[in-house]
């Protein structure tokens, strides 16, 4: 038995690293959220010449092999940078999704190449996590769809070029079946759109439909499980991107305590604040081992149970170590201008993503 | 045992109600349920309106121009203004500096501060904080050198709140470095902010907002005769004023305010096929949140009798700041949870007077997750609440 990641995922992770310290100087990350742009383009096309694009797809759709370890240690790091670039949201999430209904390999490639960007477009107001009540439409046009409805928060949603999109075909709210994967060009003049950055730097869109051509990709009425494992597989990676955001956390707070001096000596000395490090350094480490054990076990029977274990753990953890390292640090925690609060935004998000603690909890208990 | 209302306390919560309803400019009321930023004009206005009732100063004495109220009937004063969706006074001229200025200063002070902050004609803020003092206050560096019938000021303030509004500053400056105690060589100092050396620098908090400011001295020249007491003996004076009788400390009025609210949206928020409201898990959560208020209310009543009667407020009043500090992020929390996907955009434009292109999402929503975020501020600032525990260990406890 060992927990080693293997040689060619340390040079992996080591070639994230470096991507990082180049790209992610604290002060550059700042001008590009404040910038016009969605994130960067240049960022994006050398993640795809470096191949990491191509990693969460298998040897048959043209990909690396889609080892969750190997996308596990790309988002880790990721999150050690905070970065913004939406190889989430178009790898896995929209290519995820693709792959699991059976889209053509020209499509795919499209999104490892960096060429196209997609955006997955699943969320709808009153239906919280439950996806089986969504209740966008589309209807049948021809040999085409229509979609109409509203779609909410669509993670790189302002940047996308195509939009997929989870309507109702057949059925009524709370079924499963009768949910379909449907394919908008997002510059249709049927779309009305409003973009916005998110709290941690990404990008998003509330999008209405009326009446919008769509194509159908894969099966008719059957998306729902493939939405439920795409949204798993996101939500275990967003956890992978979690625990890079509370290392960096741990690490600048343990820091900071020692330098920060009140009453003639460093602040990391009394021990009420030790002991919260301690306790800060024991939920990375819990966080660390469920989220092993649900890689372990993602490709087994048992993957949602496991899924939803971590989401369960991870949101203790990103919650206490996110408000712990802002309170450690004072009044600058607060600030826009330092890093820590920006972590802590995006662990807050993290929570949030593909469903919150206490639905996971539930969703366990169930499962 | 007794909490009932007497017929005059009953009375005067229905004129206090009947105020913010009728005669208290509706506007601004309008404004705070929107989450719209006030404006400088918009806080004046409100503490014109409160002072031409008479009620600006709830915490000065009536020779000051005090309203002269009971402990109840500050405490239903604030639950109503709470419920109104009335902001509270800026604390930095009523609640800070005035008190200061009446308890040490002298009657040329007096007459000449005090009128101007009870009509909110003057805005003040706090310079005590700086970059490398915080929790240890005393440790502070800005210095002020006498020169003739001047001070000499150099040094930064920081945290401080509205200073971008501000006409004065109230500061702790050190006027002697060769004290053996620190506290010593501190003294209370008040500086027009249109002084030339003083420049302000906005601090923007995560919710993309301007709340608070770094201020820099330099070389700014400051009258003597604005010293307030004796030289060296600013921190004796400051923390009187930290110890200063502070009604509403604990926010409860606001909480409870607030966690109506989080309970109406979670009702209207369907996650499907039921509303949030109906999930046991959340609302387990809510009722936790509910009862630790409801604990803290009486703690505060029980502060409150004790101070009617006379008492100096007990070890209970240790208490407030934490809890109600406490309850105001745990609530936020919950915020941040009804909204759900919906605490991911950030559209800080929506919040500015003006904005009419609609909120992303449920207003409640969009507020959601800049408030959480800004609000872990309130277990730091004030003192933080490892600071109040501090206390409590040493003050309470004898440890």
């Amino acid at each position: 038995m060992n927990f080693n990641f293997t040689e060619e995922q340390n040079l992996l992770r080591d070639s994230v690293a470096k991507f990082v310290a180049d790209n992610y100087e604290w002060e550059d990350r700042r001008k590009r959220v404040a910038s016009d742009e969605w994130f960067s383009a240049s960022n994006y096309s050398m993640m795809a010449e470096l191949g990491w694009t191509f990693i969460p797809f298998t040897e048959e759709q043209g990909g690396i092999g889609d080892n969750i370890f190997d996308a596990l240690v790309v988002m880790e790091e990721f999150g050690k940078g905070l970065v913004i670039e939406p190889f989430l949201e178009n790898t896995i999430l929209a290519g995820g999704m693709l792959g699991l209904m059976g889209a053509n390999v020209d499509t795919l490639e499209s999104i490892m190449a960096g060429q196209q960007q997609y955006a997955l477009a699943y969320a709808e107001q009153g239906i919280g996590y439950n996806n089986e009540y969504i209740a966008c439409q589309a209807v049948a046009d021809g040999s085409d769809y229509r979609i109409s409805g509203d779609k909410v928060v669509v993670l790189n949603g302002a940047a996308a070029d195509v939009l997929l999109v989870v309507a109702r075909t057949s059925g009524t709210a709370g079924d499963k079946q009768g949910l379909s994967l449907l394919s908008v060009d997002s510059g249709d003049g049927s779309i009305n759109s409003r973009a916005y950055k998110t709290v941690d730097g990404a990008n998003g869109a509330e999008i209405r439909f009326d009446n919008t051509p769509a194509k159908l990709i894969g099966a008719e009425g059957q998306a729902f499980e493939a939405l439920a494992r795409t949204l798993d597989k996101a939500a275990l990676l967003t956890l992978a991107e979690g625990l890079g955001c509370m290392q960096m956390l741990l690490s600048k707070t343990v820091e900071y305590t020692k330098t920060r001096k009140q009453f003639g000596m460093p602040i990391s000395t009394f021990q009420v604040l030790q002991h919260r490090m301690v306790d800060m350094f024991i939920e990375v480490e819990q966080a660390r081992s469920i989220l092993y054990r649900a890689a372990l076990h993602f490709e087994k029977d048992n993957a949602a149970k496991e899924v939803s274990a971590a989401k369960a753990q991870f949101a203790k953890a990103l919650r206490y170590v996110g408000q712990q390292a802002v309170q450690l640090h004072g009044g600058m925690g607060v600030t826009d201008e330092l890093d820590v609060g920006h972590y802590f935004k995006r662990c807050t998000s993290i929570n949030t993503l593909f469903g919150n603690g206490d639905w996971h909890r539930a969703r366990f208990a169930s499962l | 045992m007794n909490i009932e209302l007497t017929a005059e306390e009953l009375a005067f919560q229905a004129e206090v109600r009947s105020f913010f309803e009728n005669e208290y400019p509706q506007r601004i009321r309008e404004k705070i349920k929107a989450g719209q930023e006030l404006e400088r004009a918009d806080f004046i206005e409100s503490q014109k309106a409160l002072y031409n009732r008479g009620w600006a100063a709830d915490n000065w004495p009536v020779e000051h121009g005090g309203t002269g109220w009971s402990p109840t009937q500050k405490y239903l004063f604030h639950r109503e203004r709470a419920r109104a969706a009335v902001p509270q006074m800026m604390p930095f001229g009523v609640n800070m500096v005035a008190p200061i200025i009446y308890h040490f200063g002298n009657e040329e002070q007096q007459q000449r501060f005090l009128p101007d902050i009870l009509a909110s004609n003057v805005w003040w803020c706090q310079g005590y904080s700086e970059p490398g003092a915080g929790s240890d206050l005393a440790s502070l560096k800005t210095t002020a050198v006498r020169d003739g019938d001047e001070f000499v000021v150099n040094g930064t303030k920081t945290w401080t709140t509205l200073g971008q509004f501000a006409d004065w500053i109230f500061c702790l400056v050190r006027t002697d470095s060769t004290v053996a105690k620190r506290q010593e060589g501190i003294s209370f100092l008040l500086i027009d902010m249109k002084t030339p050396g003083i420049t302000v620098s906005p601090i923007y908090t995560l919710d993309g907002r301007r709340e608070v400011n770094e201020v820099h001295f330099d070389e700014v020249r400051v009258p003597a005769n604005n010293l307030i007491g004796e030289e060296g003996k600013g921190w004796t004076y400051a923390k009187v004023l930290l110890t200063h009788e502070r009604t509403n400390i604990a926010g409860v009025a606001t909480s409870q305010v607030r966690l109506e609210r989080l309970k109406q949206i979670a009702s209207e928020t369907l996650m499907g096929g039921s509303s949030l409201m109906s999930d046991p898990i959340f609302a387990a959560k809510v009722a936790d949140v509910e009862v630790d208020l409801m604990a803290l209310e009486y703690t505060e009543l029980r502060t409150l009798a004790q101070m009617q009667s006379g008492g100096a407020p007990g070890p209970e009043s240790s208490i407030l700041k934490i809890k109600g500090t406490e309850i105001d992020q745990a609530i936020c929390e919950l915020m941040v949870e009804a909204a759900g996907y919906y605490s991911l955009p950030f559209v800080k434009e929506q919040f500015e007077e003006g904005f009419d292109g609609g909120y992303v999402g449920p207003f409640a929503m969009a507020d959601a997750a800049p408030h959480y975020f800004n609000n872990r501020k309130v277990t730091i600032y004030g003192g933080t609440n490892e600071i109040q525990k501090n206390i409590i260990s040493k003050a309470v406890l004898g440890l």
